[in-house]
């Protein structure tokens, strides 16, 4: 049991640097977003393998706090690309 | 009934390791940002869903810890993962960059250009 989950923890992070390349090598920019997103969803799979190991409870609010964290991020980066800027000024003042 | 638990948390741990392995080979190998996106919002989602749901049942049928913030974190990830690919790709098309060749209809194409005449 501990082995399979030892070797699908190696396996997520091979993927974690399979996409890494699509960052160094994507020839736009939201092509790299897209992959870093994918990396902060694969990051809450490792915490979650890492946590069966560890036999704790403890990382669990790592794990919402990453989905919550890499939700903001992707969204203010595509705000970013498609407007120009984050938080817009205020018009009726 | 360890045994069965421990069948049950393979297998769940199994499908999400199948489909996050599809979901580099999608994003490695799509041609343009638009198939990427879809390769990386729905595999990448349904990948972390499976590794999520292995730990809750590893919790819960071997340590017999029920664990809401699992399933909360399931609820949210499910809800916010096709959100970021939808804003993505929307950014990705305002911001001009071309799909591929063998793209064969672009609608989107005429009610931006009306938007803008407007």
């Amino acid at each position: 049991m501990m082995t399979f989950i030892w070797v699908s923890l190696l396996i997520v992070i091979l993927s974690m640097l399979g996409v890494l390349y699509r960052i160094f090598r994507g020839p736009s920019t939201p092509d790299r977003l897209i992959a870093l997103d994918v990396i902060g969803v694969m990051f809450i799979s490792a915490t979650a393998l890492v946590s069966i190991l560890f036999h704790t409870a403890f990382f669990f609010e790592v794990i919402l706090l990453l989905a919550v964290l890499s939700f903001i991020g992707t969204v203010s980066f595509s705000k970013f690309i498609e407007k120009g800027e984050i938080i817009e000024r205020d018009r009726n003042r | 009934m360890t045994v069965i638990a421990n069948t049950l948390i393979v297998f769940t741990i199994l499908t999400g390791l199948i489909f996050t392995v599809v979901t580099v080979i999608g994003v490695l190998r799509f041609p343009d940002v638009y198939t990427r996106a879809h390769a990386a919002s729905k595999s990448a989602t349904l990948g972390v869903i499976g590794i999520l749901l292995g730990t809750f049942f590893h919790f819960w049928l071997n340590e017999g810890l029920f664990s809401i913030k699992l399933l909360l974190g399931i609820l949210f990830l499910f809800i916010t993962a096709p959100i970021g690919g939808h804003l993505l790709s929307r950014a990705a098309y305002l911001s001009g960059v071309k799909p591929t060749k063998h793209t064969v209809g672009d609608d989107l194409a005429e009610v931006v250009k009306q938007s803008k005449r407007d």
